[in-house]
């Protein structure tokens, strides 16, 4: 493993706002690295001064090593696929593909094309102008229309939300096999948790600007080092600064004496989810607790008195 | 309801069949009758003012108000494009720059026109001025000549061209061109690749807007171009003033107005979304 894109120190001062803060970050070649955060932290904004549509007010970023904030979007090794794709659509399915294919051999790029095209399960539809496919289809263009660069990275702002959530959680494998094959660093732009932790390798956690934590999707969501970053993935139960994943909490009629912590509470609602029985309680000084539980710990009615309980292991601690 | 609806049309149509059907009926038939011996017409029908039109005297003045207008049409765009691109980018001042396009419409045209003689005539303020910096020291023949009435002509319908070309660099979507830097292209060859063939419906329209005037034009070559520069505009006014021949006047009148229709659908055939 060797680092393909570094950022250190890297800002970005809007007249209105600091939109990024002082970020620093390294992601590897051949890496699934997504940023992850909700709208408005930086996210875009760090994706967009990689690509070149920014200019960091200060820090540097590093491409194969070599400074590249001053240099123009066109002189940039990566190349990004738009939100909104972003197609040009006077050009056919095969025009968008070649467009930045300009500098290269005549036979090579019929070649190159028609892999890329294959690739993303496009072939036959060369013809087509970006108005006449669908939309999981135009967002396979502008990836071939990037993947076909081979740039250094590919910079995916957001590209799965514009289409519908079940065609949403299909392409997630997709892209991610996609990615193991071309075996090209993507740097994935994303507010939806699931994704980044599904399909990641790493992820960053953004935060009013700040990369508040870096890590593998299992080290984000077990050992959140911000209350932000324990709260933003996944669901978390707050007892003053202690957190709880709802997932940790277990249900027993009596206080269970092995060392747990256990809280007496009473059911307010207790919902069956198939896979989980999620159970709304009320502790005794007024805060709400939920728990996720096997359908096998039985059924509970709103009002039944429980005890609530959890390992101290599973508690997670911010100050 | 339907009623209701031909009572406001109503208006519409009068002012339309009153106004512009009688009197193209008018010229018609004036341009099939024989000249009278003191201006207006008589009897008997003839097509003689058609043929008359072949006569090689009026094809040059035919081709010049062709070249005129292309040439005027093609520095409109020329002049306009960036215009209406930088203005289309500028943000909040787009409105200001706007208006100071439409600026010149809130005088005359003949007022304006008129200022252009002052500007360019051997007395004028840009004679004057250079001869009294030294850089010349006889008046440059600036004033009656085709020049003048490119100047005039561009002048005049530079804002037909811009704005329908505003209107579409306006809506063009902006992340187009950070997609196309993305794929390396330069400024230029994004302009060339993805603005212009994007801005082809504005350009078409404003090219429109601004050769059917100035093919018909007959004050600008007249003030600016002294006489020496007649384009058919002329030709036609001079068949109903000085030269007393209104059928003649009324025959090149249609003939003009075919020309520009026939060229008219031509274009809008070949305009497949029909966004003109």
């Amino acid at each position: 493993m060797n680092t393909v894109l570094a950022l250190r120190d890297v800002s970005k001062q809007f007249p209105s706002h600091l939109a990024v803060d002082r970020v620093s970050l390294q992601v590897q070649r051949g890496e699934f690295f997504s940023l992850l955060g909700p709208s408005g932290c930086g996210k875009t904004t760090t994706l967009r001064m990689i690509a070149g549509f920014e200019t960091p007010t200060s820090g540097e970023i590093r491409l194969n090593g070599a400074p590249i904030e001053q240099l123009k979007p066109y002189e940039r090794n990566v190349s990004t696929v738009f939100q909104n794709y972003a197609l040009f659509p006077h050009l056919t399915v095969r025009e968008n593909v070649e467009f930045g294919l300009r500098r290269t051999k005549q036979s090579d790029i019929a070649k190159r094309v028609r892999d890329v095209l294959e690739l993303v399960r496009l072939s036959g539809k060369e013809s087509r102008y970006p108005t006449q496919i669908s939309g999981g289809e135009r967002q396979r263009v502008a990836l071939a229309r990037s993947l076909v660069l081979a740039p250094d990275v590919l910079l995916l702002d957001e590209p799965l939300s514009a289409l519908d959530p079940n065609l949403r959680k299909q392409l997630r494998s997709e892209l991610k096999s996609l990615q193991r094959r071309v075996e090209i660093t993507f740097l994935f732009v994303t507010h939806d948790q699931e994704e980044a932790l599904s399909m990641s390798d790493r992820i960053g956690v953004m935060h009013a600007g700040v990369l508040e934590q870096v890590g593998t999707p299992e080290e984000i969501y077990l050992t959140p080092r911000t209350r932000f970053v324990a709260g933003f993935l996944g669901a978390m139960n707050w007892l003053g600064d202690i957190g709880v994943r709802p997932e940790a909490v277990r249900v027993s009629e009596s206080a269970p004496g092995n060392g747990a912590r256990c809280r007496s509470a009473t059911v307010v609602q207790s919902s069956f989810l198939g896979n989980c029985l999620r159970l709304e309680a009320r502790l005794e000084n007024g805060d709400p607790l939920v728990a996720e539980l096997s359908r096998l710990n039985g059924s509970f009615a709103p009002g039944d008195r429980v005890h609530l309980w959890w390992q101290p292991a599973d508690e997670l601690t911010f100050v | 309801m339907i009623r209701l609806r031909r009572l406001f049309l109503a208006p519409a149509w009068i002012i339309t069949a009153g106004l512009f059907l009688a009197p193209l009926g008018i010229v018609v038939v004036y341009s099939l009758l024989t000249r009278g011996a003191y201006g207006g017409f008589s009897l008997p029908w003839t097509a003689e003012s058609y043929t008359r039109l072949m006569d090689p005297l009026y094809l040059p003045i035919l081709l010049r108000s062709f070249w005129i207008a292309g040439a005027s049409t093609v520095l409109c765009l020329l002049l306009g494009f960036p215009l209406a691109l930088f203005i289309a980018r500028s943000g909040a001042r787009r409105n200001l720059y706007l208006s100071m396009v439409m600026l010149p419409f809130w005088t005359s045209f003949l007022v304006r026109t008129y200022a252009w003689m002052f500007l360019l005539r051997d007395t004028g303020l840009i004679n004057s001025l250079l001869i009294k910096l030294g850089v010349i020291h006889d008046p440059l023949p600036l004033l009656y000549n085709d020049g003048a009435v490119l100047v005039g002509l561009v002048y005049s319908y530079l804002p037909f061209m811009v704005l329908p070309l505003y209107g579409t660099l306006e809506r063009l979507d902006g992340t187009l061109l950070e997609a196309a830097a993305d794929l390396g292209a330069t400024p230029w060859a994004a302009l060339t690749r993805v603005v212009i063939p994007l801005c082809t419906p504005g350009i078409r329209a404003g090219s429109i807007l601004v050769f059917i005037p100035c093919l018909g034009a007959y004050l600008t070559p007249d003030l600016l171009g002294g006489g020496k520069s007649e384009m058919i505009g002329n030709l036609i006014q001079n068949q109903f003033t000085t030269a007393r021949d209104w059928p003649f006047g009324s025959a090149i009148s249609l003939v003009l107005m075919g020309i520009v229709m026939a060229l008219l659908f031509a274009f809008v055939r070949r305009d497949r979304e029909g966004l003109l």
